[in-house]
């Protein structure tokens, strides 16, 4: 292998260690890892010794489980059962509670209730894509400016372009600062009746389709919801800036995951690609569940030959299949190998660490605390780790 | 049948419409433009083609008289691959398919290594033994100026409303009325007569938003019903709805042997249910086959494995160079492989609950291609799934 497709080696441990690490956003495409990674690196960094809080969106049931997490909290816990000295507490994201949480805290009670029974605003506040993205950046400044973590570790909402965390809230924030929001608003306020009030040819026709097609009840929905919602307009746009800033920041490190896969690479590539554009401080790319081969042991080929031997002679069955597994797996960790390779050659200076895949589906803090050492290269024999 | 014939001529006639406009030349909608992309043709199946054409005629699959497969699963375990051998396997024995895709990707002309897809029905692959598969990307912006001007008169609206971005606007305000356009677009597909009154697909394959998004989708009377009271879109969902919930309609679930996706179809197959909507069969994607017989798979998850007969079998087969130190990395491997397919078995014992019938396709060895799709849809019409 030529020297220069072999990556720097990701230091997970001087990062998580370094008192200036504030924030670690753990981004990636859909399925990859990216939530494991997180807590496993919030436990790390708990048990050595930091005061750490992770920000979990949609953990698989179990993992979720284990932690202690409830859906019924938008706000971080204790977790039991972390050894040494630092904390870790986590939480779940409720994109639909922190939204009513902003819309609770930026106007007076009155109109705060007249905005969350609004029947617009509810079908907005729990569908309208990119919100999940834009309040896990929302939670991420709140947990950042109440100054109570020493370590911030977040992880991404599920979407199959790892892009999205960084695009959707600034859509959204366009979407509700938008001129549409405001053009809307105005019959509602002078009380003028939908469509008449023409202000250019192509609003006419707009309104008039609207009313049309999405019916007089909806349109009236989301005019009032605008007419409620209007000092609050600036304000999302401004937020999502501001944590944007704060992601340029130094104390905060971007981990891209990715899994061995030819897809998940290609949008690891986009993403770092795009974290330089922004000025982002990426830390490194991990590749996750990858199948890594002992050294010094039979090649693909001379694995498969013998177990052809075995067969032919009818001899040594059991030989024969294990022979024939390692074969399989030493052809997949050479593919493995060709990918990451192939984005080490796109991205010589972008520190990789690897994480071999359990056998098992990761969900307990055993699972995780297995994950953080093999993230800090501390697994002895890759995988010849006896039962 | 018969309530299906009544769907028919109920119709408030999309279909119609777009024939009409296929043959007056503005030819769009419902005409079949040229092969563009034929990249998918392989002349010669996996197997033999003479074997797969009789065993067409002489048997029966478990979704005989469906005509509409919508697919969904979660994010990333296969739908798109899943629908696509779907449908090669639903055209074998020279049946005409159309392949759907909504979610605005060009997932399909990714995996045909065709160019992108335009709005536009294109044949995209031949069957091994002669059928057709057509594919349709349905561009969302594009299908509702359609629906604006067919229902709406409003040719000039749709225009002026895309000019000015608002087409995204509506799009975000009601996501019913785009769901409603996707599902539409999709089921005038199923509805479509050829002139000898024939369908003009023998079966429509929905490559399908994901399993956290299906019900809403294909629920579009509850979805519209905060829209309009009356008028085109009200008449177009209940014709939508008609066909989802025909018996022509199913809704296939695809998952990996893993938590999150088993919990996922466990949970949406019973929102489904709820909703009163059809549920077809459950597609296990990606399955790492078992290496080891069940008792040396038992012996290994135990870690008790005969380090010893394995050395000795190295050996015999001309590998002695630290055999032992060898046998204790395959043992090791061995365990990892055990605890992954006992992992696998528990994942499919709690699909065993369900009563849908279930597939599973293998996870290829070398990564998607052609061969590989042609592979995946002989699975499937060898367990019956088509
Ligand atoms: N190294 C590993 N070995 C074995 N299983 C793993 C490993 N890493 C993650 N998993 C498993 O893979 C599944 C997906 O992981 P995870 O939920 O962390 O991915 P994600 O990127 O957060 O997914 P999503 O995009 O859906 O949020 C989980 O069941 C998890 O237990
Ligand atoms: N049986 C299989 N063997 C090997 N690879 C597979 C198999 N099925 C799917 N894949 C690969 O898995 C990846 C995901 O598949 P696909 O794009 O079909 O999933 P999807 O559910 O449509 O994803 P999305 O939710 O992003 O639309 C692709 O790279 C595909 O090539
Ligand atoms: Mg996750
Ligand atoms: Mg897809």
């Amino acid at each position: 292998m030529s020297v220069h497709r072999t990556p720097p080696v990701l230091d997970v441990d001087t990062l998580i260690d370094d008192p200036r690490t504030k924030i670690i956003v753990c981004c990636g495409s859909g399925g990859v890892g990216k939530t494991t990674t997180a807590a496993a690196l919030g436990l790390r960094a708990a048990e050595r010794g930091r005061d750490v809080v992770v920000l979990t969106v949609d953990p698989a049931k179990r993992l979720a489980q284990s932690m202690g997490l409830s859906e019924l909290d938008n706000s971080p816990r204790r977790i039991e059962g972390v050894e040494g000295d630092g904390e870790l507490h986590a939480m779940m994201l409720d994109m639909k509670r922190t939204f009513d949480e902003i819309v609770e805290a930026h106007s007076d009670p009155d109109r705060a209730k007249q905005i969350l029974a609004n029947p617009f605003y509810q079908s907005l506040s729990s569908s309208l894509s990119g919100t999940q993205e834009y309040m896990a950046m929302e939670k991420l400044g709140q947990l950042h400016r109440s100054g109570a973590w020493d370590l911030i570790v977040v992880d991404t909402p599920p979407s199959r372009n790892a892009l999205d965390f960084l695009d959707a809230p600034e859509r959204m924030g366009r979407f509700l600062d938008g001129r549409f929001m405001k053009i809307l608003a105005t019959p509602a306020k002078t009380g003028g009746r939908l469509g008449v009030k023409v202000l250019t040819a192509g609003f006419g026709v707009f309104t008039n389709v609207l009313n049309k097609v999405i019916g007089v009840q909806l349109l009236r929905d989301v005019q009032t919801f605008v007419a409620a919602f209007e000092t609050m307009f600036g304000g999302f746009r401004e937020r999502a800036d501001k944590t944007y800033r704060l992601l340029q920041t130094p104390g905060t490190a971007f981990l891209v995951v990715a899994a061995p896969e030819p897809d998940a690479l290609r949008e690891a590539s986009y993403f770092v690609e795009r974290l330089a554009e922004e000025r982002m401080p990426l830390a490194g790319l991990i590749v996750n569940r990858v199948h890594a081969v002992v050294p010094h042991t039979p090649t693909a080929a001379r694995s498969q030959a013998a177990a052809e031997t075995l067969d032919e002679r009818g001899e040594h069955p059991l030989a024969a299949a294990l022979l024939r597994l390692h074969a399989d797996r030493r052809q997949l960790a050479a593919r493995e190998e060709r990918l990451r390779e192939h984005f080490t050659s796109a991205h010589p200076a972008v520190p990789v660490a690897s994480v071999p895949a359990q056998a098992e589906d990761v969900h307990d803090l055993e699972g995780l605390r297995q994950v953080g050492d093999d993230l800090a290269g501390n697994r002895a024999a890759a995988t010849a780790r006896p039962a | 049948m018969e309530g299906l014939r009544a769907v028919v001529r109920t119709a408030v006639a999309w279909g119609r419409v777009d024939q009409g406009a296929a043959t007056a030349g503005s030819g769009r909608l419902g005409g079949v433009s040229g092969i563009t992309c034929m990249a998918g043709v392989r002349p010669e199946g996996p197997c033999g083609t003479d074997d797969i054409v009789s065993r067409v005629s002489a048997r029966d699959t478990d979704w005989d008289g469906v005509r509409l497969h919508v697919v969904t699963g979660k994010g990333g375990t296969g739908k798109t691959t899943v629908a696509a051998a779907l449908a090669l396997a639903l055209a074998a024995g020279g049946r005409n398919v159309l392949l759907v895709e909504v979610e605005g990707r060009q997932g399909i002309a990714q995996l045909f290594d065709c160019p992108p897809l335009p709005y536009e029905e294109r044949k995209v692959a031949v069957a091994p033994d002669g059928g057709d598969v057509y594919a349709l990307a349905v561009d969302t912006e594009e299908a509702l100026i359609e629906y604006l001007e067919m229902f709406y008169n409003l040719k000039r609206a749709g225009k002026a409303m895309s000019k000015l971005g608002v087409v995204d606007f509506v799009t975000t305000i009601a996501p019913g009325l785009r769901d409603v356009i996707l599902t539409g677009k999709t089921s005038e597909a199923v509805r479509r007569r050829n002139a000898d009154g024939s369908f003009a697909y023998d079966a429509v394959v929905l490559d399908a938003p994901p399993t956290g998004r299906i019900t809403k989708f294909l629920n579009v009377n509850d979805e519209v019903s905060g829209l309009a009271k009356v008028g085109p879109i009200r008449n177009h969902a209940d014709t939508v709805m008609r066909v989802v919930r025909s018996p022509e309609t199913v809704v296939h679930f695809v998952t990996l042997l893993e938590e999150m996706p088993v919990q996922e179809t466990l949970d949406g197959i019973g929102d489904l249910t709820e909703a009163g909507l059809p549920v077809g069969g459950v597609i296990v994607n990606m399955e790492h086959p078992p290496m080891l017989d069940a008792g040396d798979l038992a012996t290994a998850e135990a870690g008790g494995l005969d380090t010893d007969e394995i050395v000795r079998g190295l050996k015999a087969a001309g590998l002695e160079h630290d055999a032992e130190q060898t046998a204790a990395v395959l043992a090791a491997e061995a365990v990892d492989h055990a605890r992954r397919t006992a992992l696998q078995r528990r994942e499919m014992e709690r699909l065993a609950a369900l009563s849908q019938p279930k597939y599973v396709l293998p996870l290829l060895p070398d990564g998607m291609d052609l061969a590989g799709l042609y592979e995946l849809a002989e699975a499937l019409r060898e367990q019956g799934a088509a």
